[in-house]
């Protein structure tokens, strides 16, 4: 119930996903966990891939279909699949690791992200676009590990450099208390397939329900939410 | 996520020009052979026809211009090349690339946007043509006439 409330919870036409038998497949899918081999790049130690469909990323390239030269952000850091897949799509990427900038800007400490003059500096590093550059931007999961004020800028920033009808996509934690979850590399297997690879845990900024994140999009046209099995919300959201 | 092995390419003195450990340049290289650069460099780096190689000590400040260009260390300027752009392992870019190839491998830091451009075709020539001889013409043979034993064939018939 609460994943059919959750699917149902959005604003715009068009949504590939609304009858029962593309339901049931959303429900059908399973996550495959698998062996990634170990090549030069391959860090001792990381946990196993997991390759898992993405109903946001569904949607997102669904939602930016049939248009080449696109202007994309992709917050996964420097990756040949991403960039591959973008590029072949006929689109030109921007690249950047926002989690390890993150780290950068603010360093362990939580209560730095609080101070203004660092955030200031922080999106200066990161989102120095000009007005309405980016007509797509593949946030993962960083959002989930900005505290509130950091988070709230960002997306203001964003709603700046994003060109109206643009869309985004990001991942949050749906747990009910605040506490370390997972992050992760993302790396696109095609257009609806991701593959997960854990690079740590951290601590999540705050509590994201669909109340909070309706409000922290309030200045975006329309929110979708998906709800996965990992207990995670892939979030779609429009200019 | 190159599947090719991890390698550290080592300056050839004798088909690369090369940019030691403890060089430091400011300003601005023209090159027409490879480049190797180990050491810093601040300013441009143009090799148009050639491969710029930063290699895992290298620190740039400096827009690179070339056919190719591979990094290993630290570089912070825009990329343009005709081929192929490397970033490998543990390598840093911070800049923009423009290229019709690009590879980067898992633990490379990269931040800025990739444009890439499709290689222009090649004009190919056509094939030279056999130079022919004004005083000796080439003779065509003409019809055979069976009524007329031997009229109508050219010398190079009869001969053959």
């Amino acid at each position: 119930m609460l994943t059919e409330k959750l699917l149902s919870i959005f604003r715009k036409d068009g949504d590939p996903f609304s009858n029962n038998a593309q339901l049931a497949s959303l429900r059908a899918a399973v996550p495959t966990r698998s062996v990634t081999p170990a090549g030069p790049g391959r860090k001792p130690g990381r946990k196993d891939a997991l390759t898992r469909q993405s109903r946001g990323l569904e949607q997102f390239f669904f939602n930016i279909r049939d248009v080449v030269g696109l202007s994309v952000l992709d917050c996964a850091g420097a990756s040949q699949d991403n960039i591959d897949f973008l590029i072949n799509l006929g689109h030109k990427v921007y690249a950047q690791d926002l989690v390890q900038n993150l780290d950068e800007a603010f360093g362990p400490d939580p209560e730095a992200q609080t101070n203004p003059s660092r955030i200031d500096y922080f999106l200066k590093q990161n989102f120095a676009y000009p007005p309405e550059t980016l007509d797509g931007v593949l946030l993962w999961d960083s959002l989930q590990f900005m505290s509130p004020a950091l988070l709230n800028a960002t997306v203001d920033r964003l709603a700046e450099v994003m060109r109206p009808k643009a869309y985004l996509l990001a991942f949050f934690t749906a747990t009910e208390r605040v506490r370390d979850v997972p992050s992760n590399s993302f790396r696109i297997a095609d257009n609806k397939t991701i593959v997960l690879t854990e690079r740590g845990i951290r601590p999540a900024g705050q509590v994201f329900n669909n109340r909070n994140l309706e409000k922290l999009f309030g200045k975006f046209e329309s929110v979708k939410f998906f709800l996965t099995r990992e207990n995670l919300r892939e979030v779609i959201v429009r200019r | 996520m190159s599947s090719t092995p991890y390698r550290t390419p080592e300056p050839d003195s004798r088909s690369a020009a090369t940019v030691g450990k403890s060089v430091r340049i400011v300003g601005q290289i023209f090159t027409k052979e490879d480049l190797y650069v180990d050491g810093d460099v601040e300013g441009t780096i143009e090799s148009m026809e050639n491969k710029v190689t930063i290699g895992p000590n290298g620190r740039v400040q400096a827009s690179i211009r070339a056919r190719e260009v591979i990094i290993l260390g630290q570089v912070q300027g825009n990329v343009e090349t005709s081929d192929k752009v490397d970033i490998r392992k543990d390598a840093k870019l911070v800049g923009d690339i423009t290229t019709s190839r690009i590879s980067i491998e898992d633990g490379a830091l990269f931040k800025g946007s990739i444009d890439i451009k499709k290689p222009e075709p090649k004009v190919t020539t056509p094939p030279p043509q056999p130079i022919v001889s004004r005083s000796a013409p080439t003779p065509v043979p003409e019809p055979y006439s069976a009524t007329t034993p031997g009229a109508g064939l050219s010398t190079a018939a009869i001969n053959r």
